[in-house]
């Protein structure tokens, strides 16, 4: 067995111990091996990286099964391992395995701590799975094995009926992205008789193209990536999903699968780069997803949401950095957001361990105090994100900020000024959230003020370790690393000269969301109240995220709900094949009951109806004879 | 008209009288005399194609008729008996209730 397929099999040998024996074996034998695994996994990816660095950077392939033959087309379970895949591979088990570290500490208390550790392995086994295949078949199995996992995550406690809920919204706004992934993957499959990645990039880069529109498969790929990296129209499950345990949302929601939209567009830009027309709607729904999602997270109050709705701002981010052709930048963006939202999370996680369970900010306040390891690395990490120099958001944001600019495919001055300004309310929104929860006086009922306690050291080590690298996670210069296999856009021409006005700028914005949060809600916050007051109507419509989910309630939950109710039950289920059976039923009961009313007992009509048999008979005979 | 075909005649129309009578007599004894009727008609025309053809096959079926026709009478005539000691009738309306 290859290293790269152990790689994929360690976490779900650990999903198979923990679901199968786990309840059996202990919690200190759970967290072995819950933790343990994934560990190994990652020591063997270093392992891989070095050996790729080794060969001179050819990438690894390794087939660990044929799956199966069609025609002339086989179909393997084969796994690729290249300098993209290593950077996902790296961060999928780093930062994996520092969340199930940090899970120990946060989910001491639960009942079922098998059965957590053992979906959490099982969430990487399919990450590693999308990372590493080969083929869009397999990454298709990965694809679908997080949204699976994400599904039993989220609706971990099941037992709330509204967390329940968010599990399904998660998996079902996700299955509609997957039915335009499936028919993108047909189109390539129909088209080239493979869905080996490589092979398909290949052949779209190749002298003649394919004889399919490069920009139809583009899209059909995007959106599928817009339901698993939560972009307008399918980014409403994200929030809900903030349900699940918090550590999930700090893997599944920040540092793992919701880029693994990010990866596949970077995986297959050989499309891309003859898709400009698909680029450029990659870049305007990044752009606006980005946005709205930013002027959401202005106005909600419970500590998760806003790092969601964050969550879905940066990825958007990412995908203007995909649509204006930077394939690395959005990468180097996917790792740095992994370092410090994973570290934002997992803090709000320690926050709300303190709290007793308490989410609204509203009723935090003086925090900074009482838990100052979680208090500083909360506050590295949300330096980073707003873009404070030399953290690791700065970096990557800049390049994201400059590529909007410059790319010679599709950079623009509005695109500029709207990534820009989305800049400005991530800074302003991550500064409110650090000041509402950290300064100001304490909001909190007195009891739950005398029980606030710094959490254990398997959290706050794995916090430290988040933040220092958020604070150092910069200088891993990722597009450049990733440049022999996906070069950067070209500039367009003109544009250097600007190139430290948007470093110059990002900086300048960074500091003015922190200085227009921190006059804003300095002291009682009354400057904010006041504004909230001026502003109740523009309040009302973020806080209720622009009401996208009663309208997607109202234009497609309820035609849906009325024609399944009128059409499939009533008209095609009880009408239709109800009716057919039953029909039939009383038929046959009908006949009976006529035919039955002839055995009387009655010997005359007896032999009448022998008369009439043998009348019958002999006029048959004489007519046919 | 020949002769044979004036005894077929005559051998339909007892079959046919018998037949009426087993259809729309109502006491016992009578279909049981009516059916005898229609037994012998068959048995007429059996004698008449028996002669008719010179063959003895007819003739010797008439007498397997004989026989049956007696045993089943020997059979009949006590079952009669018993329904009538029941119900003291001999309407065989009474016994519809004897359905399966």
């Amino acid at each position: 067995m290859g290293l790269l397929t152990l790689i994929v099999l360690l976490p779900l040998l650990g999903f198979l111990v923990n679901g199968l024996l786990g309840n059996r074996l202990g919690k200190g034998f759970v967290s072995a091996v819950g933790c343990g695994l994934p560990a190994i996994a990652f020591a063997v990816a270093v392992k891989c990286l070095l050996d790729l660095k080794g060969g001179g950077w050819t990438p690894i392939a390794e087939t660990a099964y044929l799956w199966t033959m069609v025609g002339q087309d086989s179909f393997e379970v084969a796994f690729w391992f290249d300098r993209l895949s290593a950077v996902m591979v790296l961060v999928i088990t780093g930062i994996g395995t520092l969340i199930h570290i940090y899970s120990i500490g946060y989910m001491h208390e639960d009942r079922s701590y098998a059965r957590y550790f053992a979906y959490l392995n099982l969430f990487l086994f399919f990450m590693l799975l999308l990372v590493l295949g080969r083929s869009l078949l397999v990454l298709f199995v990965g694809w679908e094995g997080v949204g699976l996992s994400s599904y039993l995550l989220i609706g971990f406690w099941f037992g709330d009926m509204e967390k329940a809920a968010a599990g399904k919204k998660a998996f079902i706004v996700n299955r509609i992205g997957d039915a335009a992934f499936l028919l993108g993957m047909f189109a390539i499959y129909s088209v080239l008789g493979t869905l080996d990645m490589p092979r398909i990039n290949a052949a779209f880069m190749g002298a003649s193209a394919p004889a399919v529109s490069a920009s139809l498969v583009g899209i059909l790929l995007f959106i599928g990536a817009t339901g698993k990296s939560a972009q307008i129209p399918l980014y409403v499950w994200l929030p809900d999903a903030m349900a699940g345990p918090t550590p999930v949302s700090a893997l599944i929601h920040a540092a793992t699968m919701v880029t693994a939209g990010v990866y596949l567009i970077a995986r297959m830009s050989g499309i891309y780069l003859h898709a400009p027309e698909a680029s450029s709607v990659i870049a305007v729904i990044g752009a606006m997803t980005a946005l709205v999602a930013a002027t959401i997270a202005i106005a909600q109050d419970d500590i998760k949401k806003v790092l969601a709705y964050s969550t879905v701002s940066q990825l958007g981010f990412m995908f203007v950095a995909l649509g204006v052709g930077a394939y690395g930048v959005a990468v180097f963006h996917v790792v740095t957001h992994a370092f410090f939202k994973a570290c934002l999370f997992l803090g709000a996680g320690s926050v709300i361990h303190a709290m007793s369970g308490e989410q609204d900010i509203k009723k935090m306040g003086g925090l900074a105090k009482k838990i100052p390891i979680t208090f500083v690395t909360f506050a590295i990490a949300t330096a980073a994100i707003a873009g404070v120099p030399p953290l690791s958001g700065f970096f990557s944001k800049d390049e994201i900020l400059w590529f909007a600019l410059a790319s010679d495919k599709g950079g623009s001055v509005l695109l500029l000024a709207v990534m820009a300004f989305t800049a400005l309310l991530t800074a302003f929104y991550m500064f409110r959230l650090l000041w509402l929860a950290f300064f100001g006086r304490p909001r909190m009922l007195k009891e739950v003020e005398h029980h606030i306690h710094e959490s254990p050291l398997s959290m706050t080590g794995v916090l430290m370790v988040l933040a220092l690298l958020s604070a150092v996670g910069g200088f891993l210069s990722i597009p450049h690393f990733l440049e022999p296999m996906v070069a950067l856009p070209g500039v367009r021409p003109g544009m250097n000269a600007f190139h430290y006005w948007v470093v110059g700028g990002s900086v300048a914005i960074a500091v003015v969301g922190f200085v227009a949060a921190a006059w804003f809600f300095a002291g009682d916050a009354s400057r904010a109240a006041r504004v909230r007051e001026a502003f109740a109507g523009v309040h009302k419509v973020l806080f209720n995220k622009y009401y996208v989910d009663e309208f997607y309630e109202l234009v497609i939950g309820r035609p849906l709900h009325w024609v399944s109710e009128n059409v499939f039950l009533k008209l095609g289920d009880r009408l239709l094949i109800d009716g057919t059976l039953n029909g039939l039923a009383a038929l046959a009961q009908g006949a009976a009951g006529r035919l039955s009313r002839v055995q009387s007992g009655s010997l005359h009509k007896y032999a009448f109806l022998v008369l009439v048999g043998m009348v019958a008979s002999l006029v048959w005979m004489w007519r046919h004879g | 008209m020949d002769k044979v075909q004036m005894l077929q005649v005559l051998a339909g129309s007892l079959f046919a009288l018998g037949l009426t009578g087993v259809i729309i007599r109502r006491n016992v004894l009578v279909m049981l005399m009516c059916m005898e009727l229609m037994l012998n008609g068959v048995n007429l025309s059996l004698v008449t194609f028996a002669h008719t053809l010179g063959s003895a096959v007819g003739a010797v079926l008439v007498f397997l008729i004989f026989v049956v026709a007696a045993a089943e009478i020997a059979i009949a005539i006590p079952v009669v008996l018993l329904l009538v000691r029941r119900k003291r009738t001999l309407d065989i309306e009474s016994y519809s209730d004897l359905k399966g």
